[in-house]
């Protein structure tokens, strides 16, 4: 009953936040929106009992991903009412094509419910936590692929910082080699100026 | 009772949702990015599901590599955004034609 109440509980709060991150017209409501929807779908997975698909879904996604969308809408100075534009005017051809792919997808489901692959399966009780099998499986038989998305991180993260680097045209740090090729002579002079003459610079 | 076809329900929806965002908002390169998340994220939780309901979690370590290149394509996106926007002042998609022949 309990589990019930949650999954529905889960479910709406991660479809309606789902709604209102494409309809807000605050950018930054947006991404809290979204944020919103990431919790409660990780509220999703832990009901199936896939504890560290959850915990990794609120680190990567709002802990990273989401933090980083707010960074970019903070940061950059946008207008976005002008981008808001046709807005309106794909509404209605844009809820044909949603309501046409909703419908195709459950037309998907409900023929895989008649077949006897699934028919009736229940979650299977985990003989160890969810962390250690996973901890197993993919360092064992998935150790390739593992290695191979840690790869793909460090490309992106080379990739992002490559591309927004930029080399200031006055640099704020001092010149290094040339604060140390500058010798005592040629940066002061000792004299000893008569009494009536000036220092002549 | 919550069976499987519950969560493909609500991972349905989401996807629908992600698909009528990028539709809607064609011209907000940001919010476009929002929707492709929103798509993933249903993605995953169709293959978390499927892997709790069959009792393989072959479908949770895909669902990690996933949510991996998630995080890239999050990454990658905003770059190539602020440098967008810092050439041209704009993030609409109306304006990337500097490349059409």
């Amino acid at each position: 009953m309990i589990a019930t109440i949650a999954f529905y509980l889960f479910a709406t709060l991660t479809i309606v936040p789902a709604l209102a991150v494409i309809f807000a017209r605050n950018p930054v409501h947006s991404v809290l929106w979204l944020i919103l929807a990431f919790f409660n779908a990780a509220g999703l997975m832990l009901l199936l009992g896939a504890e560290f698909i959850a915990m990794l879904v609120v680190i990567v996604y709002v802990g990273a991903v989401a933090v980083l969308f707010l960074f970019v809408v903070m940061m950059l100075d946008i207008d976005f009412a002008s981008l808001r534009s046709g807005f309106t005017k794909n509404l209605p051809f844009g809820l044909l094509l949603a309501l046409v792919l909703a419908f195709e997808i459950f037309v998907a489901v409900m023929s895989r419910q008649a077949g006897p692959a699934l028919s009736g399966r229940h979650i299977p009780d985990a003989a160890q936590p969810n962390i250690v099998a996973l901890g197993q499986l993919l360092y064992s038989r998935y150790l390739f692929p593992f290695e191979i998305a840690g790869l793909i991180l460090l490309v992106a993260m080379i990739g992002a910082i490559v591309l927004t680097h930029r080399r200031r045209a006055d640099p704020r740090t001092p010149n290094m080699s040339k604060q140390i090729r500058r010798r005592p002579e040629d940066a002061m002079k000792l004299t000893q100026p008569k009494v009536g003459e000036g220092v002549k610079l | 009772m919550i069976g499987l076809g519950h969560y493909l329900t609500v991972a349905a929806i989401l996807f629908t949702i992600g698909v009528l965002g990028i539709f809607l908002n064609r011209r907000n390169v940001i919010l476009m990015l929002m929707a492709i998340e929103l798509i993933l994220l249903a993605v995953n939780i169709n293959l978390v599901a499927f892997s709790a309901y069959l009792g393989d979690l072959t479908g949770q370590v895909l669902a990690m590599f996933v949510l991996t290149v998630a995080a890239a394509e999050a990454a990658i996106g905003l770059a190539i955004l602020v440098i967008f926007f810092r050439r041209r002042g704009s993030i609409a998609v109306d304006d990337v034609n500097r490349m059409h022949g």
